[in-house]
């Protein structure tokens, strides 16, 4: 593969490629549900004493 | 792994130290390979006093706990390197901000420099590498241990490895230290070690990958804590950044020198995709682990908005690293490549200052612990210069602000103030926190010193920071200044004339900055050696905040 195809690529396929995998996380991270599994999470450091396992 | 078998294979290596002193192909070389050498004999000669009890045992916690506990009741967690790490941060911080101090001094005193192996050329790599990747990295790889431990609930990965983590970095660190005192260098902004210390930080860094991954694969919670997701992105992009950088091929297997495979305009573009990319991952990602974390913690509340921290990660890992050819504005970089890095550098404003409100407003209700919490005071300048700096650099890679900023004082303050306030600052803070978990004491020695390492600090910071501001834009003013017939109106010696006085204001913030740490030196032996100081208590019943009628 040659710079110009490579290059081509990555700023039509690669760039489509990114922005979905993006706008795909963040529209994750908001899904119905999404804020009770978040409020969960925050509270991982509180669940136990910080010596016991 | 057993004590003899590491007792070997480090007495091993110092032999292998020994050939390379014998056969290296220059004076460098085999200068550098006798200080490995030395430093491996007494490594294998440490290893072989100690005694398999005693490495079991805690250190320095002689104190408060019976010889007979230590090794009956194997602790859950394993926490030796991050107390080994949390010392070795301190001592690093300490020689970084002196070295700091004095090239700031030869800056304004030329005369400071005493060639050769103090002059400013050689110590000026030693300050960045001592501050960003020994105090920096030590606070990194140590804070890391322990969030990853609790918040996978699980013990780290690999046994020893950990160990191995630990020593190996202080490695690379004396030899990249003593490498450029000497004089080995690739020139490499940021990444000045040669070759081979490049090769044995990357075998480090790849056990360190194991030990974190392997912990978070063997998690017993079910979700990857988001501090967890920041230290992993630091830890995984350093390594890329790393090996793309120092690709070189050195002449001799026994010689120091080395040659990039890259060239020209595409090898600055690499060193700049690596040192912007340091500042992105090494400087901001994972110092915002540690923020995910220790803010919390302190605050006793959890961060303000969960899915912000999802969303914060994931737009700073998208964006970060496009932002690197900013530093390459008005260069033979193609015009396009330059615009790009300048639009990604302005988009990420918004995750960064996403990123410092929710730290800041996980202390919504709790706003008065800023005033009674000298830790969260801490936190909270930190977050406040992460948002300043993070506003200042976007705007510095707009290439019209560029043009009067690159190459002046400017960027350095903007280096400081991120690097002072917001690394140095939230990595402070989480030293204070875990000495007195790690040691086992109740309470730190002292938080009126921690108060005062505060007010040290900052104020170090914002004398430092005001001063290169005026300094820069007036160096830059001058460099641009044209006459009636087209002629500049200064010669390059009269505005380093000109910079004088701030490069001598510049010494007195570094010395304030400097004495903060030495503050907290003192804080935190006092705090190991399990003393406490008797003091009158920061906020006092009469000075207490009255609820609101």
């Amino acid at each position: 593969m040659d710079y110009e195809t490579f290059r081509h690529f990555a700023d039509s396929w690669g760039l489509l490629y990114l922005v979905i995998l993006f706008v795909g996380i963040v529209a994750f991270t908001f899904r119905p549900g999404g804020s009770k599994a978040a409020r969960n999470a925050a509270h991982i450091p509180f669940e136990r004493g910080e010596n016991d396992e | 792994m057993n004590q003899a078998a590491q007792v070997i294979a480090v007495a091993a290596a110092a032999l292998l130290a020994l050939f390379g002193a014998a056969l290296g192909r220059d004076p460098l070389f085999q200068a550098h390979a006798w200080i490995l050498f030395f430093v491996l004999v007494a490594a294998s000669y440490l290893l072989l006093q100690r005694k398999p009890a005693e490495a079991a045992a805690i250190p320095f916690k002689g104190a408060t706990t019976k010889s007979g506990d230590a090794v009956s009741a194997a602790p859950a967690y394993l926490d030796g390197p991050i107390r080994y790490g949390a010392v070795a941060t301190v001592f690093w911080g300490i020689a970084g901000f002196l070295v700091g101090v004095v090239i700031a001094a030869q800056l304004a005193w030329p005369n400071l420099n005493l060639e050769p192996y103090l002059n400013f050329g050689r110590l000026r790599p030693l300050h960045t590498s001592a501050v960003i990747f020994a105090f920096g990295g030590n606070a990194l790889i140590c804070t890391s241990f322990w969030v990853v431990q609790r918040t996978s609930r699980q013990r780290l990965f690999g046994g020893d490895l950990a160990w191995f983590v630990f020593w190996g970095y202080q490695l690379f660190i004396i030899m990249a230290a003593t490498g450029y005192l000497l004089g080995v260098t690739q020139s490499r902004e940021y990444a000045e070690p040669e070759w081979y210390v490049d090769l044995w930080l990357t075998i480090v860094w790849v056990a360190y990958l194991v030990v974190f991954l392997g912990t978070i694969m063997t998690r017993r919670e079910p979700h990857i804590y988001v501090a967890n997701w920041f230290y992993l992105s630091f830890i995984v992009t350093v390594a890329m950044l790393h090996v793309v950088n120092n690709l070189a091929l050195p002449v001799s297997l026994m010689g120091v020198k080395s040659y990039s495979l890259f060239a020209g305009v595409q090898d600055a573009l690499t060193q700049w995709w690596y040192g912007h990319n340091a500042v992105g991952f090494f400087l901001t990602a994972g110092f915002l682990g540690m923020m995910y974390y220790f803010m919390p913690k302190q605050a006793e509340r959890p961060v303000y908005s969960y899915r912000l921290s999802i969303v914060h990660f994931w737009s700073l890992i998208f964006l970060y690293i496009w932002a690197g050819p900013h530093h390459l504005h008005y260069t033979a970089l193609p015009d396009w490549a330059q615009t790009l890095g300048m639009v990604f550098s302005v988009m990420l404003w918004m995750p960064s200052w996403g990123g410092m409100i929710n730290g800041l407003m996980t202390l919504s209700g709790a706003w008065d612990k800023v005033r009674t919490d000298p830790l969260i005071r801490m936190m909270v300048i930190a977050l406040a210069f992460y948002g300043m700096s993070t506003f200042e650099g976007p705007m510095m890679s707009i290439k019209s602000v560029n043009s009067l900023s690159h190459y002046t004082d400017w960027t350095i303050g903007h280096v400081h103030s991120g690097a002072l306030g917001w690394v140095g600052m939230i990595s402070f803070a989480a030293i204070y926190y875990l000495v007195p978990k790690l040691w086992d004491r109740s309470r730190l020695y002292s938080l009126r010193m921690v108060n005062w390492h505060f007010w040290l600090a900052t104020l170090g910071i914002v004398i430092y920071a005001a001063v290169m501001w005026v300094s820069g834009i007036t160096q830059g003013l001058m460099w641009r200044e044209y006459d009636q017939e087209g002629f500049l109106v200064y010669s390059f010696a009269e505005t380093v004339a000109a910079m004088h006085p701030y490069y001598a204001m510049r010494v007195f913030g570094g010395l304030l900055y400097l004495a903060g740490a030495l503050v907290m030196a003192f804080n935190i032996y006092q705090t190991i050696r399990g003393r406490q100081r008797q003091e009158r208590p920061l906020v006092t019943a009469a000075t207490a905040a009255q609820p609101a009628e």
